[in-house]
Protein backbone atom coordinates (compact mmCIF):
# COMPACT_ATOMS: atom_id res chain seq x y z
CA UNK A 1 0.00 0.00 0.00
CA UNK A 2 1.57 3.48 -0.85
CA UNK A 3 1.43 6.60 1.18
CA UNK A 4 -1.00 8.33 0.89
CA UNK A 5 -0.64 11.95 -0.45
CA UNK A 6 -2.97 13.56 2.44
CA UNK A 7 -4.79 11.39 5.30
CA UNK A 8 -6.71 13.86 7.41
CA UNK A 9 -8.69 12.04 10.19
CA UNK A 10 -11.42 14.47 11.92
CA UNK A 11 -9.71 17.68 11.39
CA UNK A 12 -10.82 20.85 11.64
CA UNK A 13 -9.85 23.85 10.00
CA UNK A 14 -9.46 27.74 10.42
CA UNK A 15 -8.08 31.04 11.01
CA UNK A 16 -6.81 32.34 13.84
CA UNK A 17 -7.95 29.02 15.78
CA UNK A 18 -11.88 29.84 15.13
CA UNK A 19 -13.22 26.54 12.97
CA UNK A 20 -13.90 27.18 9.71
CA UNK A 21 -14.86 23.46 8.48
CA UNK A 22 -14.88 20.90 11.28
CA UNK A 23 -14.86 16.73 10.95
CA UNK A 24 -12.97 16.23 7.69
CA UNK A 25 -11.80 12.45 7.17
CA UNK A 26 -10.45 11.43 3.85
CA UNK A 27 -7.63 10.20 2.56
CA UNK A 28 -6.27 10.81 -0.90
CA UNK A 29 -3.85 8.74 -2.66
CA UNK A 30 -1.15 9.36 -5.63
CA UNK A 31 -2.95 9.81 -8.91
CA UNK A 32 -6.31 10.83 -7.24
CA UNK A 33 -7.41 14.53 -7.94
CA UNK A 34 -10.02 15.71 -4.68
CA UNK A 35 -12.11 18.43 -5.77
CA UNK A 36 -13.34 20.84 -2.86
CA UNK A 37 -16.74 22.22 -3.62
CA UNK A 38 -18.22 25.10 -2.30
CA UNK A 39 -19.60 28.63 -2.35
CA UNK A 40 -16.85 31.73 -1.77
CA UNK A 41 -16.51 31.99 2.38
CA UNK A 42 -17.11 27.86 2.51
CA UNK A 43 -13.96 27.32 4.03
CA UNK A 44 -12.95 25.52 0.28
CA UNK A 45 -9.52 27.97 0.16
CA UNK A 46 -9.07 27.63 4.10
CA UNK A 47 -8.68 24.09 3.01
CA UNK A 48 -6.05 24.51 0.56
CA UNK A 49 -3.94 26.79 2.86
CA UNK A 50 -4.16 24.17 5.76
CA UNK A 51 -3.01 21.39 3.16
CA UNK A 52 0.00 23.55 1.87
CA UNK A 53 0.98 24.36 5.32
CA UNK A 54 0.30 28.21 5.20
CA UNK A 55 -2.37 28.00 8.36
CA UNK A 56 -2.09 26.04 11.26
CA UNK A 57 -4.45 23.45 11.81
CA UNK A 58 -7.32 24.26 14.52
CA UNK A 59 -7.93 20.17 15.56
CA UNK A 60 -7.65 16.75 13.97
CA UNK A 61 -4.38 15.31 12.27
CA UNK A 62 -3.55 16.13 8.56
CA UNK A 63 -1.00 14.52 7.16
CA UNK A 64 0.58 15.95 3.49
CA UNK A 65 2.99 13.93 1.50
CA UNK A 66 3.51 11.65 4.74
CA UNK A 67 4.46 14.42 6.82
CA UNK A 68 3.47 17.49 8.85
CA UNK A 69 1.81 20.42 5.96
CA UNK A 70 3.97 22.91 4.72
CA UNK A 71 7.35 20.29 5.66
CA UNK A 72 7.23 18.57 1.94
CA UNK A 73 8.40 21.82 0.36
CA UNK A 74 9.62 20.94 -3.25
CA UNK A 75 6.97 18.51 -3.89
CA UNK A 76 3.67 20.79 -3.28
CA UNK A 77 2.92 23.05 -5.92
CA UNK A 78 0.17 25.88 -4.86
CA UNK A 79 -1.46 28.23 -7.18
CA UNK A 80 -3.36 30.90 -5.19
CA UNK A 81 -6.53 32.06 -6.12
CA UNK A 82 -5.84 35.51 -6.98
CA UNK A 83 -2.70 37.02 -8.67
CA UNK A 84 -3.37 40.86 -8.61
CA UNK A 85 -0.26 42.59 -7.26
CA UNK A 86 -0.29 46.10 -6.51
CA UNK A 87 2.45 46.58 -9.20
CA UNK A 88 2.62 44.99 -12.14
CA UNK A 89 5.85 42.99 -11.85
CA UNK A 90 7.91 43.59 -15.08
CA UNK A 91 8.23 39.79 -15.97
CA UNK A 92 8.01 37.66 -19.49
CA UNK A 93 5.28 34.76 -19.68
CA UNK A 94 7.71 32.40 -19.61
CA UNK A 95 9.93 33.80 -16.39
CA UNK A 96 7.13 33.37 -14.71
CA UNK A 97 6.38 29.59 -15.79
CA UNK A 98 10.13 29.22 -14.78
CA UNK A 99 9.57 30.03 -11.46
CA UNK A 100 7.80 26.26 -10.92
CA UNK A 101 11.14 24.85 -11.54
CA UNK A 102 13.46 27.05 -8.92
CA UNK A 103 12.15 25.23 -5.74
CA UNK A 104 13.88 22.63 -7.19
CA UNK A 105 17.20 24.49 -7.92
CA UNK A 106 17.68 26.24 -5.11
CA UNK A 107 18.88 29.85 -4.69
CA UNK A 108 21.38 29.57 -7.08
CA UNK A 109 21.92 26.66 -9.59
CA UNK A 110 20.85 27.31 -13.37
CA UNK A 111 17.89 25.64 -15.16
CA UNK A 112 18.79 22.74 -16.87
CA UNK A 113 17.89 21.68 -20.41
CA UNK A 114 15.08 18.94 -18.13
CA UNK A 115 13.60 22.32 -16.24
CA UNK A 116 13.23 24.05 -19.55
CA UNK A 117 11.74 21.03 -21.07
CA UNK A 118 9.20 20.93 -18.55
CA UNK A 119 8.72 24.74 -18.42
CA UNK A 120 8.25 24.50 -22.66
CA UNK A 121 5.79 20.81 -21.97
CA UNK A 122 3.60 23.19 -19.38
CA UNK A 123 3.11 25.96 -21.92
CA UNK A 124 2.04 23.82 -24.55
CA UNK A 125 -0.62 21.75 -22.25
CA UNK A 126 -1.88 24.98 -21.43
CA UNK A 127 -1.41 26.80 -24.82
CA UNK A 128 0.17 29.58 -23.84
CA UNK A 129 3.88 29.08 -26.12
CA UNK A 130 2.97 31.98 -28.35
CA UNK A 131 2.48 34.13 -25.08
CA UNK A 132 6.44 33.48 -23.75
CA UNK A 133 7.67 36.70 -24.36
CA UNK A 134 4.71 39.24 -23.54
CA UNK A 135 5.23 41.03 -20.13
CA UNK A 136 2.94 39.61 -17.45
CA UNK A 137 1.22 42.97 -17.29
CA UNK A 138 0.15 42.51 -21.18
CA UNK A 139 -2.06 39.54 -20.31
CA UNK A 140 -5.58 39.21 -20.11
CA UNK A 141 -7.04 37.48 -17.02
CA UNK A 142 -7.56 34.04 -18.50
CA UNK A 143 -4.05 34.17 -20.02
CA UNK A 144 -2.47 34.93 -17.05
CA UNK A 145 -4.23 32.01 -15.30
CA UNK A 146 -3.30 29.87 -17.53
CA UNK A 147 0.47 30.98 -17.07
CA UNK A 148 -0.04 30.27 -13.53
CA UNK A 149 -1.59 27.07 -14.07
CA UNK A 150 1.56 26.42 -16.58
CA UNK A 151 3.47 27.33 -13.47
CA UNK A 152 2.37 24.87 -11.08
CA UNK A 153 2.44 22.21 -13.99
CA UNK A 154 6.00 22.71 -14.73
CA UNK A 155 7.10 21.90 -11.45
CA UNK A 156 5.96 17.90 -11.70
CA UNK A 157 5.25 17.94 -8.06
CA UNK A 158 3.71 15.20 -5.82
CA UNK A 159 0.82 17.25 -4.93
CA UNK A 160 -1.14 20.08 -6.88
CA UNK A 161 -3.30 22.30 -4.92
CA UNK A 162 -4.97 24.88 -7.07
CA UNK A 163 -7.36 27.23 -5.67
CA UNK A 164 -10.30 28.49 -8.37
CA UNK A 165 -7.70 26.92 -11.02
CA UNK A 166 -11.12 27.52 -14.14
CA UNK A 167 -11.74 31.31 -12.66
CA UNK A 168 -11.22 33.02 -16.52
CA UNK A 169 -10.80 30.31 -18.32
CA UNK A 170 -12.73 29.88 -21.69
CA UNK A 171 -13.93 26.58 -22.88
CA UNK A 172 -11.24 25.83 -24.96
CA UNK A 173 -8.64 26.50 -21.80
CA UNK A 174 -10.51 24.39 -19.37
CA UNK A 175 -10.38 21.44 -21.42
CA UNK A 176 -6.50 21.81 -21.34
CA UNK A 177 -6.82 22.10 -18.07
CA UNK A 178 -8.95 19.09 -17.91
CA UNK A 179 -6.53 17.12 -20.21
CA UNK A 180 -3.76 18.53 -17.49
CA UNK A 181 -5.41 17.01 -15.22
CA UNK A 182 -5.52 13.57 -16.33
CA UNK A 183 -1.39 13.57 -17.28
CA UNK A 184 -0.69 14.60 -13.91
CA UNK A 185 -2.86 12.29 -12.05
CA UNK A 186 -1.30 9.36 -15.14
CA UNK A 187 2.32 10.38 -13.68
CA UNK A 188 1.10 9.94 -10.04
CA UNK A 189 0.57 13.14 -8.81
CA UNK A 190 -2.13 14.31 -6.31
CA UNK A 191 -4.45 17.20 -7.37
CA UNK A 192 -6.60 19.60 -4.64
CA UNK A 193 -8.89 21.54 -6.57
CA UNK A 194 -11.17 24.01 -4.93
CA UNK A 195 -13.73 24.87 -7.03
CA UNK A 196 -17.76 26.12 -7.43
CA UNK A 197 -17.70 24.23 -10.89
CA UNK A 198 -19.59 20.74 -10.84
CA UNK A 199 -19.05 20.23 -13.51
CA UNK A 200 -15.25 20.34 -13.00
CA UNK A 201 -16.10 17.88 -9.94
CA UNK A 202 -17.61 15.45 -11.73
CA UNK A 203 -14.38 14.98 -13.22
CA UNK A 204 -12.10 14.36 -10.23
CA UNK A 205 -11.87 10.88 -8.07
CA UNK A 206 -13.04 12.58 -4.92
CA UNK A 207 -15.62 15.11 -4.16
CA UNK A 208 -15.69 17.58 -0.92
CA UNK A 209 -18.46 19.11 -0.82
CA UNK A 210 -18.18 22.51 1.79
CA UNK A 211 -20.49 25.06 3.37
CA UNK A 212 -18.77 26.12 6.63
CA UNK A 213 -19.23 22.22 7.21
CA UNK A 214 -18.76 18.98 5.39
CA UNK A 215 -21.92 18.51 3.58
CA UNK A 216 -20.42 15.50 2.02
CA UNK A 217 -17.62 13.79 0.93
CA UNK A 218 -17.18 10.83 -2.16
CA UNK A 219 -16.73 9.90 -5.51
CA UNK A 220 -18.77 12.44 -7.77
CA UNK A 221 -21.19 10.04 -8.81
CA UNK A 222 -22.35 9.45 -5.01
CA UNK A 223 -21.77 13.30 -3.98
CA UNK A 224 -23.01 15.61 -6.48
CA UNK A 225 -26.65 14.85 -5.97
CA UNK A 226 -29.14 17.33 -6.52
CA UNK A 227 -30.02 17.81 -2.67
CA UNK A 228 -25.97 17.46 -1.75
CA UNK A 229 -25.41 20.63 -4.43
CA UNK A 230 -28.62 23.01 -2.71
CA UNK A 231 -27.50 21.88 0.78
CA UNK A 232 -24.29 23.40 -0.46
CA UNK A 233 -24.97 26.45 -2.62
CA UNK A 234 -28.39 27.06 -1.75
CA UNK A 235 -29.54 27.80 -5.23
CA UNK A 236 -28.70 25.65 -8.41
CA UNK A 237 -30.59 26.15 -11.50
CA UNK A 238 -29.91 24.12 -15.16
CA UNK A 239 -30.27 24.30 -18.61
CA UNK A 240 -29.28 22.49 -21.62
CA UNK A 241 -26.06 21.04 -20.18
CA UNK A 242 -26.58 20.27 -16.98
CA UNK A 243 -26.78 22.58 -14.02
CA UNK A 244 -25.58 25.62 -13.36
CA UNK A 245 -24.58 26.83 -9.95
CA UNK A 246 -25.58 30.28 -8.71
CA UNK A 247 -22.90 31.46 -6.26
CA UNK A 248 -25.32 33.24 -3.58
CA UNK A 249 -22.61 35.54 -2.51
CA UNK A 250 -22.20 37.01 -5.98
CA UNK A 251 -24.60 36.81 -7.92
CA UNK A 252 -24.53 39.88 -10.06
CA UNK A 253 -26.91 39.97 -12.85
CA UNK A 254 -26.38 36.90 -14.81
CA UNK A 255 -29.79 35.08 -15.90
CA UNK A 256 -29.90 31.78 -17.47
CA UNK A 257 -33.73 32.64 -18.91
CA UNK A 258 -36.52 33.47 -17.70
CA UNK A 259 -38.73 32.32 -14.60
CA UNK A 260 -37.56 30.41 -11.58
CA UNK A 261 -34.69 28.28 -11.14
CA UNK A 262 -35.29 24.91 -11.46
CA UNK A 263 -33.46 21.92 -9.82
CA UNK A 264 -32.25 19.02 -11.38
CA UNK A 265 -30.49 15.91 -10.71
CA UNK A 266 -27.03 15.43 -12.32
CA UNK A 267 -25.36 12.68 -13.98
CA UNK A 268 -21.69 13.33 -13.09
CA UNK A 269 -19.14 11.68 -14.97
CA UNK A 270 -20.07 12.86 -18.74
CA UNK A 271 -18.68 14.69 -21.22
CA UNK A 272 -22.06 16.44 -22.50
CA UNK A 273 -21.14 19.07 -20.54
CA UNK A 274 -18.20 20.31 -22.03
CA UNK A 275 -19.24 21.75 -24.86
CA UNK A 276 -20.01 25.72 -24.45
CA UNK A 277 -18.38 28.12 -21.92
CA UNK A 278 -20.76 28.75 -18.78
CA UNK A 279 -19.36 30.62 -15.84
CA UNK A 280 -21.59 29.77 -13.76
CA UNK A 281 -23.09 32.81 -12.11
CA UNK A 282 -20.10 35.53 -12.46
CA UNK A 283 -19.15 36.78 -15.89
CA UNK A 284 -17.63 39.96 -16.04
CA UNK B 1 32.55 70.04 -23.26
CA UNK B 2 34.61 71.40 -20.45
CA UNK B 3 31.39 72.72 -19.03
CA UNK B 4 30.41 69.74 -18.29
CA UNK B 5 33.88 67.85 -16.96
CA UNK B 6 35.43 70.86 -15.37
CA UNK B 7 33.45 71.16 -12.27
CA UNK B 8 34.40 67.55 -11.29
CA UNK B 9 38.49 67.82 -12.88
CA UNK B 10 38.86 71.10 -10.89
CA UNK B 11 37.35 70.18 -7.49
CA UNK B 12 37.95 67.12 -5.09
CA UNK B 13 34.76 67.41 -2.79
CA UNK B 14 32.57 67.29 -6.59
CA UNK B 15 34.92 64.29 -7.40
CA UNK B 16 34.08 62.91 -4.03
CA UNK B 17 30.16 63.80 -4.36
CA UNK B 18 30.28 62.38 -7.32
CA UNK B 19 31.82 58.84 -6.22
CA UNK B 20 29.36 59.06 -3.11
CA UNK B 21 26.38 60.06 -5.11
CA UNK B 22 26.83 56.64 -7.48
CA UNK B 23 27.27 54.54 -4.86
CA UNK B 24 24.01 55.61 -3.40
CA UNK B 25 22.78 55.08 -6.90
CA UNK B 26 23.78 51.24 -6.84
CA UNK B 27 22.32 50.51 -3.91
CA UNK B 28 19.07 52.58 -4.20
CA UNK B 29 18.49 51.39 -7.62
CA UNK B 30 18.68 47.56 -6.45
CA UNK B 31 16.90 47.93 -3.14
CA UNK B 32 14.78 50.75 -4.70
CA UNK B 33 13.85 47.92 -7.64
CA UNK B 34 13.02 45.10 -4.46
CA UNK B 35 10.88 47.92 -2.79
CA UNK B 36 8.74 48.94 -5.46
CA UNK B 37 8.41 45.24 -6.58
CA UNK B 38 7.23 44.02 -3.14
CA UNK B 39 5.18 47.42 -2.91
CA UNK B 40 6.69 48.31 0.05
CA UNK B 41 6.82 52.27 -0.78
CA UNK B 42 5.44 53.60 1.97
CA UNK B 43 7.40 51.62 4.32
CA UNK B 44 10.28 52.48 2.42
CA UNK B 45 9.10 56.07 2.88
CA UNK B 46 9.04 55.74 7.13
CA UNK B 47 12.22 53.76 7.24
CA UNK B 48 13.96 57.00 5.56
CA UNK B 49 12.73 59.11 7.90
CA UNK B 50 13.07 57.10 10.83
CA UNK B 51 16.37 57.51 10.84
CA UNK B 52 16.33 60.99 11.78
CA UNK B 53 16.26 61.02 15.52
CA UNK B 54 18.30 58.23 15.74
CA UNK B 55 20.92 60.41 13.82
CA UNK B 56 19.98 63.27 16.28
CA UNK B 57 20.10 61.42 19.33
CA UNK B 58 23.68 59.94 18.71
CA UNK B 59 24.85 63.24 17.35
CA UNK B 60 23.67 64.36 21.49
CA UNK B 61 25.24 61.57 22.60
CA UNK B 62 28.36 62.10 20.70
CA UNK B 63 28.11 58.20 18.77
CA UNK B 64 28.86 58.15 15.21
CA UNK B 65 25.87 59.20 13.48
CA UNK B 66 25.27 55.58 11.38
CA UNK B 67 24.92 54.06 14.89
CA UNK B 68 22.00 56.10 15.89
CA UNK B 69 20.66 55.85 12.67
CA UNK B 70 20.60 51.71 12.31
CA UNK B 71 18.81 52.37 15.97
CA UNK B 72 16.40 54.77 14.66
CA UNK B 73 15.72 52.65 11.56
CA UNK B 74 15.36 49.09 13.79
CA UNK B 75 12.60 51.13 15.64
CA UNK B 76 11.01 51.60 12.79
CA UNK B 77 11.18 48.45 11.68
CA UNK B 78 9.88 46.94 15.11
CA UNK B 79 7.23 49.73 15.13
CA UNK B 80 5.89 48.94 11.86
CA UNK B 81 5.89 44.92 12.27
CA UNK B 82 4.28 45.53 15.50
CA UNK B 83 1.52 47.81 13.99
CA UNK B 84 0.95 45.45 11.14
CA UNK B 85 0.81 42.10 13.47
CA UNK B 86 -1.81 43.51 15.51
CA UNK B 87 -4.59 44.66 12.35
CA UNK B 88 -5.26 42.66 9.55
CA UNK B 89 -6.95 46.22 8.10
CA UNK B 90 -4.64 48.46 6.12
CA UNK B 91 -1.79 49.81 8.23
CA UNK B 92 -1.05 52.94 6.58
CA UNK B 93 -2.67 55.02 9.38
CA UNK B 94 -0.43 53.44 11.73
CA UNK B 95 2.72 53.60 9.93
CA UNK B 96 1.77 57.60 8.72
CA UNK B 97 1.93 58.28 12.70
CA UNK B 98 5.20 56.31 13.54
CA UNK B 99 6.36 58.19 10.28
CA UNK B 100 5.38 62.04 11.26
CA UNK B 101 6.43 61.08 14.81
CA UNK B 102 9.78 59.86 14.84
CA UNK B 103 10.44 63.34 12.15
CA UNK B 104 8.90 65.01 14.83
CA UNK B 105 10.65 63.57 17.81
CA UNK B 106 14.09 63.98 15.66
CA UNK B 107 13.31 67.74 15.07
CA UNK B 108 12.50 68.01 18.93
CA UNK B 109 15.69 66.50 20.23
CA UNK B 110 17.91 68.87 17.41
CA UNK B 111 16.24 71.76 18.86
CA UNK B 112 17.27 70.45 22.74
CA UNK B 113 20.58 71.67 21.33
CA UNK B 114 21.12 75.79 19.94
CA UNK B 115 24.39 74.24 18.09
CA UNK B 116 22.63 71.63 15.97
CA UNK B 117 20.42 73.72 14.39
CA UNK B 118 22.99 73.84 11.18
CA UNK B 119 22.76 69.88 11.50
CA UNK B 120 19.46 69.60 11.68
CA UNK B 121 19.53 71.08 7.50
CA UNK B 122 22.12 68.70 6.67
CA UNK B 123 20.83 65.67 8.22
CA UNK B 124 17.49 66.66 6.38
CA UNK B 125 18.88 67.35 2.83
CA UNK B 126 22.19 65.69 2.72
CA UNK B 127 25.68 67.29 2.64
CA UNK B 128 26.88 65.66 -0.49
CA UNK B 129 29.95 68.34 -1.10
CA UNK B 130 30.92 68.05 2.24
CA UNK B 131 30.78 64.07 1.83
CA UNK B 132 34.33 62.57 3.34
CA UNK B 133 36.45 59.48 2.36
CA UNK B 134 34.93 57.74 5.39
CA UNK B 135 31.15 57.74 4.21
CA UNK B 136 32.45 56.80 0.96
CA UNK B 137 33.98 53.31 2.21
CA UNK B 138 30.79 52.72 3.86
CA UNK B 139 28.76 53.47 0.87
CA UNK B 140 30.70 51.15 -0.99
CA UNK B 141 30.65 48.28 1.26
CA UNK B 142 26.94 48.63 1.83
CA UNK B 143 26.32 49.00 -2.09
CA UNK B 144 28.66 45.64 -2.19
CA UNK B 145 26.62 43.70 0.22
CA UNK B 146 23.01 44.95 -1.58
CA UNK B 147 24.00 43.54 -4.63
CA UNK B 148 25.54 40.66 -3.10
CA UNK B 149 22.27 39.99 -1.76
CA UNK B 150 20.03 40.75 -3.98
CA UNK B 151 21.95 38.43 -6.57
CA UNK B 152 21.57 35.50 -4.23
CA UNK B 153 18.12 36.00 -2.88
CA UNK B 154 16.67 36.97 -6.65
CA UNK B 155 14.59 34.00 -6.79
CA UNK B 156 12.64 33.94 -3.25
CA UNK B 157 12.34 38.14 -3.33
CA UNK B 158 10.68 37.69 -7.20
CA UNK B 159 8.64 35.07 -5.97
CA UNK B 160 7.51 37.12 -2.72
CA UNK B 161 6.64 39.78 -4.88
CA UNK B 162 4.76 37.77 -7.14
CA UNK B 163 2.96 35.57 -4.20
CA UNK B 164 3.95 35.89 -0.54
CA UNK B 165 2.21 32.33 0.12
CA UNK B 166 3.63 30.33 -3.24
CA UNK B 167 6.74 31.60 -1.97
CA UNK B 168 6.01 30.16 1.54
CA UNK B 169 5.13 26.75 0.32
CA UNK B 170 8.07 26.28 -2.14
CA UNK B 171 10.70 26.00 1.34
CA UNK B 172 11.31 29.59 1.38
CA UNK B 173 11.60 31.22 5.06
CA UNK B 174 9.53 34.49 4.00
CA UNK B 175 9.47 35.86 7.38
CA UNK B 176 13.39 35.85 7.60
CA UNK B 177 13.73 37.24 4.10
CA UNK B 178 11.42 39.68 4.65
CA UNK B 179 13.70 41.19 7.93
CA UNK B 180 16.56 40.96 5.29
CA UNK B 181 15.12 42.78 2.83
CA UNK B 182 13.96 45.53 5.33
CA UNK B 183 17.68 45.24 6.55
CA UNK B 184 18.72 45.93 3.27
CA UNK B 185 16.33 49.15 3.16
CA UNK B 186 17.60 50.31 6.52
CA UNK B 187 21.10 49.78 5.36
CA UNK B 188 20.85 52.02 1.95
CA UNK B 189 19.06 54.43 3.60
CA UNK B 190 21.96 55.31 7.08
CA UNK B 191 24.48 55.30 4.30
CA UNK B 192 22.83 57.38 1.85
CA UNK B 193 21.23 60.54 4.02
CA UNK B 194 25.03 62.16 4.40
CA UNK B 195 24.63 62.04 0.15
CA UNK B 196 20.64 63.63 0.06
CA UNK B 197 19.41 63.64 3.14
CA UNK B 198 16.61 61.83 5.64
CA UNK B 199 13.61 63.51 3.91
CA UNK B 200 14.92 63.00 -0.15
CA UNK B 201 16.59 59.29 0.31
CA UNK B 202 13.50 58.12 -0.52
CA UNK B 203 13.21 59.88 -3.96
CA UNK B 204 16.21 57.63 -4.75
CA UNK B 205 14.77 54.82 -3.71
CA UNK B 206 11.53 55.29 -5.77
CA UNK B 207 12.23 57.50 -8.65
CA UNK B 208 15.33 55.60 -10.30
CA UNK B 209 13.57 52.50 -9.80
CA UNK B 210 9.94 53.69 -11.07
CA UNK B 211 11.30 54.53 -14.05
CA UNK B 212 12.88 51.51 -15.07
CA UNK B 213 9.46 49.69 -13.94
CA UNK B 214 7.76 52.13 -17.15
CA UNK B 215 11.15 50.47 -19.50
CA UNK B 216 12.39 47.13 -19.25
CA UNK B 217 10.47 43.63 -18.98
CA UNK B 218 12.97 41.76 -16.55
CA UNK B 219 13.57 42.25 -13.03
CA UNK B 220 17.66 42.65 -13.07
CA UNK B 221 17.62 44.83 -15.92
CA UNK B 222 15.09 47.00 -13.85
CA UNK B 223 17.76 46.74 -10.85
CA UNK B 224 20.84 47.97 -13.22
CA UNK B 225 18.58 50.84 -15.23
CA UNK B 226 17.55 51.86 -12.09
CA UNK B 227 21.38 52.53 -10.96
CA UNK B 228 22.13 54.33 -14.26
CA UNK B 229 19.37 56.17 -14.06
CA UNK B 230 20.20 56.82 -10.43
CA UNK B 231 23.36 58.06 -11.39
CA UNK B 232 22.81 60.06 -14.20
CA UNK B 233 20.54 61.86 -11.87
CA UNK B 234 23.31 62.53 -9.48
CA UNK B 235 25.48 63.78 -12.36
CA UNK B 236 23.06 66.04 -13.83
CA UNK B 237 22.07 67.06 -10.26
CA UNK B 238 25.77 67.94 -9.13
CA UNK B 239 26.33 69.82 -12.46
CA UNK B 240 23.36 71.90 -11.87
CA UNK B 241 23.43 72.79 -8.56
CA UNK B 242 27.43 73.64 -9.57
CA UNK B 243 26.23 76.33 -11.96
CA UNK B 244 23.23 77.47 -10.24
CA UNK B 245 24.43 78.00 -7.00
CA UNK B 246 21.29 74.83 -5.89
CA UNK B 247 20.77 72.86 -2.43
CA UNK B 248 22.99 69.70 -4.53
CA UNK B 249 21.16 67.27 -2.59
CA UNK B 250 17.59 67.98 -3.66
CA UNK B 251 19.00 68.99 -7.16
CA UNK B 252 19.64 65.04 -7.53
CA UNK B 253 16.68 64.11 -6.45
CA UNK B 254 14.74 66.64 -7.98
CA UNK B 255 16.64 65.43 -11.41
CA UNK B 256 15.79 61.76 -10.60
CA UNK B 257 12.13 62.57 -10.33
CA UNK B 258 11.87 64.78 -13.18
CA UNK B 259 13.06 61.70 -15.01
CA UNK B 260 10.83 59.49 -13.78
CA UNK B 261 7.88 62.21 -15.22
CA UNK B 262 9.37 62.54 -18.40
CA UNK B 263 9.19 58.80 -19.19
CA UNK B 264 5.85 58.42 -17.96
CA UNK B 265 4.61 61.17 -20.50
CA UNK B 266 6.77 59.80 -23.40
CA UNK B 267 5.46 56.20 -22.43
CA UNK B 268 1.69 58.13 -22.26
CA UNK B 269 2.69 58.88 -26.20
CA UNK B 270 4.23 56.02 -27.44
CA UNK B 271 1.79 53.16 -28.77
CA UNK B 272 0.81 50.76 -26.02
CA UNK B 273 2.84 47.32 -25.79
CA UNK B 274 -0.28 46.28 -24.28
CA UNK B 275 -1.84 43.72 -27.10
CA UNK B 276 -6.03 43.76 -27.35
CA UNK B 277 -6.82 41.31 -24.23
CA UNK B 278 -8.31 37.85 -26.08
CA UNK B 279 -10.96 36.60 -24.72
CA UNK B 280 -9.20 34.45 -23.21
Amino acid sequence: MTTPAISAHNLTIGYGGNPVVAGITLTLAPGQWLAVVGTNGSGKSTLLRSIAGLIPTVDGRLEVLDGVPGSGSTGVAYLSQSHEQGFLLPIRAKDVVRMGRWPVRGLLRRLRREDERYVDDAMAAMGVEALADRPLGALSGGQCQRVHLAQAACRRADLLLLDEPTSGLDAASRERYLSLMDFERARGAAIVSATHDVREAARADLVLLVAERVVACGPPAEVLTASALADTFGVIISDATGPVVIDPHHEHGHQHGPGLPRVRGHAPGHDHEHGHDHDHGHHH
Amino acid sequence: MGVLTDPFVQNAFMQRALLAGILVAIATGVVGTLMVLRGMAFLGDALAHGVLPGIAAALLIGIPSFVGALVGAAVMIGGVAAVQRRTRLSSDVAIGLLFVGMLALGVVIVSRSSEFAGSLTEILFGEVLGVSWTSILWQAIVAVVVVCLAWTLRRPFLLMAMDPDQARVAGYPVRLLEAVLLGMIALTVVVSFRVVGTLLVFGMLLAPAGTAALVVRRVGAMMIVSAVIGSVSVYLGLLLSWYYDLAAGATVVLVAVGIFFVALVVQGFLPSRRPHPEHA
